[in-house]
């Protein structure tokens, strides 16, 4: 009669890639809500097309690799790869746009590297990269919030834009865009940009109507909806508070410093917590793990390295946001990182 | 190296902390339920030669020798050496290879016995007094009882303590961290006062002033039991550690409890601290006051697939047949794992044909459900968990990567020798990679590239010693001849000065004799060149 052999642990906790992956998408809920709420029901479409592309790219590469496709789907990265570029690009923006995005993640940046775990850059923000420098004004065209757009689009209404440019009533794009003044409007960062480029005072622009009480008219909650979501993952212990913390404090520091100086000149920091991608990069981009540093201490730098590259493109750049570029070159530099920040080993002369 | 400071905040009772760590199920009260039972005497035993880290002793029995309970089969002669003893008396009707308790089920020598059914013990007289006997002479007493750290590792105990240095404290170690063990929750419980009087000896033989017995806080009966018996034993004091894994790895308790490291690739010792499992306490103190050799241990049989789990009194090579037959193991499926050890560190059993031995803590039974096998590995991504579980602060999934892509110098890098191969990593890890599987075949390449690398090195010494030699020698034997030449040479001038005949003369004049002949010869050929070369002079006009 014989055993079954097997090595040490046999104990195990039952937490799998997968469970962890479904945990990042449920806690992106409470943000996908407040999209939903304030900019329409493009996003959803988006996330459909994104989905379906990343399924259909992993199941190419894999084949093509030689590997079992099922065995990729089942860890569910692509997946929420495909969920982070579609929540990040704007909720109308045409149906190629998000399916090059996906398919360049999924087949370029994470399969030519070797798959899951393999990748240097984070796939959906090197997505997120290649389509705002390629497509710049696809990739800036955020619809207005739904409080002060002039037009109210149902679900189909965002389908048609989405696939051929127009509603069913014949508007296209930079119509409904267009505020009560019959300008377009940019996103609030930018239009602060602009502002602050035309020698305008902070609390002049801030007139705008796309302003909120605590910073743009619907990104303040969508903002304050990953946030949730971002404490629902420390709570649940699938992401630590090295990366979020970091990249928040590195954004907040310098943002207040500036702020201090010259209060009318900048942006002030609450504006850029709830600005942007601000909350969905610290909790849920900049926390992949797989392209951020190895140990806790070396991971609170990555984040903070983030943050600051975000308040010094913010600032001074030629991008009124920046999450995606700085995910990018934090990326490049977790090499480094890793190297000076190897935690001391028990019994190399450390302190208990 | 222990500043005053440090004794004072342990003497306050001070615990500190380990990073990392994990909470397993654990699954205690399986088999913590009822008192340590008498397993009822095999039919036969296997008894390996070798039970602890070190060398075999020399076997001293014979094929059908009848022998006692108690008696020893090898003798401790080599320096690491340690002797086994018979378990029960009967007949030795093998010596010979068998199958033992390993990891990689290999074989070694193991003695059979078939047991007589009487159970006669060897004669034994302990001390009463011991510390009027010599150091030495208690220590070969423990030798002679074949006592290894009963904890696990299986070092001599007393090699363990020959090694005369400055002890702060002696650590007695009764955490059992791992889950499903109660093998020395239930001996603290039934034998503190044994335990304790063992510890008092260990003090004794390490020159150590004081010791800490250190429970984790999860054996409450165990922690009463000892507070009691602790009352006659003023050098020690009691130390309740959190329950959490691996607080009784010998690094991580020593950290708990004194705040110290123990120095990469050093021993405890190192930091003036002397650890021993509280089995091997036990051990001792009978091995000293009754004189009675280590033949039995405790064991914890439990899991789901045994009916009567619990601890056990197990002679030293019964067969694991006969104690899962004991416990009422059933099999529950194809999936079956027989595990010696915990869930944490225990390794698989190919069948129940090996013996309990020394260092058997524990037979885990577990069904599919409780320990579900593991599933198939998937890819690392980097998430982290391992490294926030490592109590070693190593960073299992750097580890990793390098440990598959062979890179040595990179895994020397990140100290994979710190590792200790508690197997938290790899409880965690989401992609249910077996990481400590990778580490210990790394460990083993890089040791073997070691050894590799030494004998290479030996091999280069010696030839380089034969080239030396080689050259020594050619150069001793020119130097001979010129000596042997000069020898000559004197011999001859002594002769001539002594007015012989000169033996050079004779030469020197047939060396003129040939000059004068090659001379004329030369002579002759010049006139004869002078003429051919005016002809050819008047060939050369010819030509042109």
């Amino acid at each position: 009669m014989t055993f079954k052999l097997a090595a040490s642990p046999h104990s195990h906790q039952r937490r799998t890639t997968q469970q962890v992956m479904r945990w990042v998408y449920m806690a992106l809920i409470p943000g996908l809500l407040a999209l939903i709420y304030f900019f329409g029901w493009g996003v959803i479409w988006q996330l459909g097309l994104a989905i379906i592309t990343a399924w259909v790219a992993e199941a190419a590469c894999m084949s093509l690799r030689g590997r079992p496709i099922g065995f990729a789907w089942r860890d569910h990265t692509a997946l929420v790869t495909a969920i982070l570029l579609a929540i990040s690009i704007p909720g109308l923006a045409p149906w190629w746009l998000i399916v090059i995005g996906t398919a360049f993640a999924v087949i370029v940046v994470k399969h030519v590297y070797g798959g899951v775990g393999q990748n240097i850059f984070n796939p959906a923000m090197a997505g997120y990269v290649l389509l705002l420098i390629s497509f710049p004004v696809q990739m800036t065209s955020w619809p207005l919030p739904q409080q002060i757009s002039q037009f109210e689009l149902s679900f189909l209404d965002s389908a048609s834009v989405i696939f051929t440019g127009f509603t069913p009533a014949g508007y296209n794009l930079e119509q409904l865009r267009m505020g009560a003044d019959g300008l377009t409007m940019a996103t609030p960062l930018d239009s602060l940009r602009t502002a602050l480029n035309h020698q305008l005072t902070v609390g002049e622009a801030l007139q705008q109507p796309i302003f909120g009480e605590l910073a743009g008219l619907g990104w303040q909650w969508v903002n304050l909806a990953f946030l949730l979501g971002g404490l629902v993952l420390l709570k649940q212990r699938i992401i630590s508070w090295h990366i979020p913390g970091g990249m928040l404090l590195g954004l907040m520091i310098p943002a207040t410093l500036a702020w201090l100086f010259a209060p009318d000149q900048t942006v002030s920091p609450l504006m850029h917590l709830l600005s942007g991608a601000t909350m969905l990069g610290a909790f849920f981009i900049a926390t992949d793990p797989v392209t951020a540093a190895t140990s806790n201490r070396g991971r609170f730098y990555f984040g903070a390295l983030i943050g600051f590259i975000v308040f010094a493109i913010r600032t001074w750049g030629g991008y009124p946001d920046a999450v995606a570029f700085a995910v990018l070159l934090a990326n490049m530099t977790v090499p480094v990182i890793d190297k000076y920040t190897q935690p001391v080993a028990y019994g190399h002369g450390g302190r208990s | 190296m222990s500043s005053s400071a440090n004794i004072k905040a342990i003497e306050a009772g001070q615990i500190w902390s380990f990073p990392g760590s994990i909470h397993p199920p654990e699954r205690k009260d399986l088999s913590n339920q009822t008192a340590i039972a008498d397993m009822p005497l095999a039919d036969s035993y296997v008894v390996p030669v070798k039970q602890h880290s070190g060398a075999a002793g020399e076997i001293c029995i014979t094929v059908g020798e009848r022998v006692l309970r108690g008696q020893p089969l090898t003798k401790s002669g080599v320096s690491m050496g340690l002797p086994v003893h018979a378990p029960t008396s009967g007949t030795v009707t093998a010596i010979g290879p068998g199958r033992i308790a390993h990891p990689s089920g290999m074989a070694d020598i193991v003695i059979r016995i078939a047991a007589d059914g009487q159970d006669e013990a060897i004669a034994h007289t302990g001390l009463t007094d011991y510390e009027q006997v010599a150091r030495a002479d208690l220590l070969e007493r423990i030798r002679a009882a074949g006592i290894a750290g009963l904890g696990g590792a299986g070092f001599p105990t007393a090699q363990k303590l020959a090694l005369q240095r400055p002890i702060d404290y002696l650590i007695i170690n009764g955490v059992e961290c791992e889950p499903y063990i109660s093998a020395d929750d239930r001996l603290m419980r039934e034998h503190a006062k044994t335990i304790l009087d063992g510890a008092k000896i260990l003090l004794h033989l390490a020159d150590a002033k004081k010791g800490l017995v250190a429970v984790e806080d999860n054996k409450p009966e165990a922690i009463a039991a000892l507070k009691e018996a602790l009352a006659d034993y003023p050098q020690f004091s009691l130390r309740v550690v959190p329950t959490k894994y691996p607080s009784g790895g010998e690094k991580q308790l020593i950290q708990l409890l004194t705040g110290r490291q123990v120095p990469s690739r050093g021993l405890p010792i190192d930091i003036g601290l002397l650890m021993q499992n509280v089995g091997t306490a036990y051990a001792v103190s009978r091995a000293i006051r009754d004189g009675e050799p280590l033949t039995q241990r405790v064991v914890t049989v439990t899991g789901e697939a045994v009916r009567r789990p619990g601890n056990y009194w197990v002679r030293i090579g019964t067969p694991v047949a006969e104690v899962l037959r004991e416990a009422g193991f059933e099999r529950q499926s194809d999936e079956q794992r027989i595990i010696m050890g915990g869930p944490m560190m225990g390794f698989t059993l190919p069948d129940t044909n090996v013996p309990v031995v020394k260092i058997t803590n524990c037979l885990l039974l577990p069904n599919v459900s409780e320990l579900a096998p593991a599933q198939q590995e998937m890819p690392c991504i980097r998430c982290g968990a391992c490294a926030d579980v490592c109590p070693a602060q190593l960073l299992p999934q750097q580890l990793q990567w390098l440990a598959k892509a062979k890179d040595y110098d990179g895994l020397e890098q990140q100290n994979l020798f710190d590792c200790i191969e508690c197997g938290a990593c790899a409880y965690v890890c989401p992609s249910e990679i077996p990481l400590v599987h990778y580490y210990r075949k790394a460990k083993a390449e890089v040791r073997n590239m070691a050894r590799e690398k030494a004998k290479a090195e030996i091999a280069r010494e010696r030839f380089e010693a034969r080239q030396e030699r080689l050259e020594r020698e050619k150069e001793e034997r020119l130097e001979r001849h010129r000596k042997a030449a000069e020898a000559r040479k004197k011999a001859q001038a002594e002769q001539v000065k002594s007015g012989g005949d000169n033996p050079q003369d004779a030469v020197q004049a047939a060396i003129a004799r040939a000059k004068a002949r090659k001379a004329a010869q030369q002579k002759a050929a010049a006139e004869q060149a002078t003429t051919e070369g005016k002809n050819e002079a008047k060939d050369g006009e010819n030509n042109a």
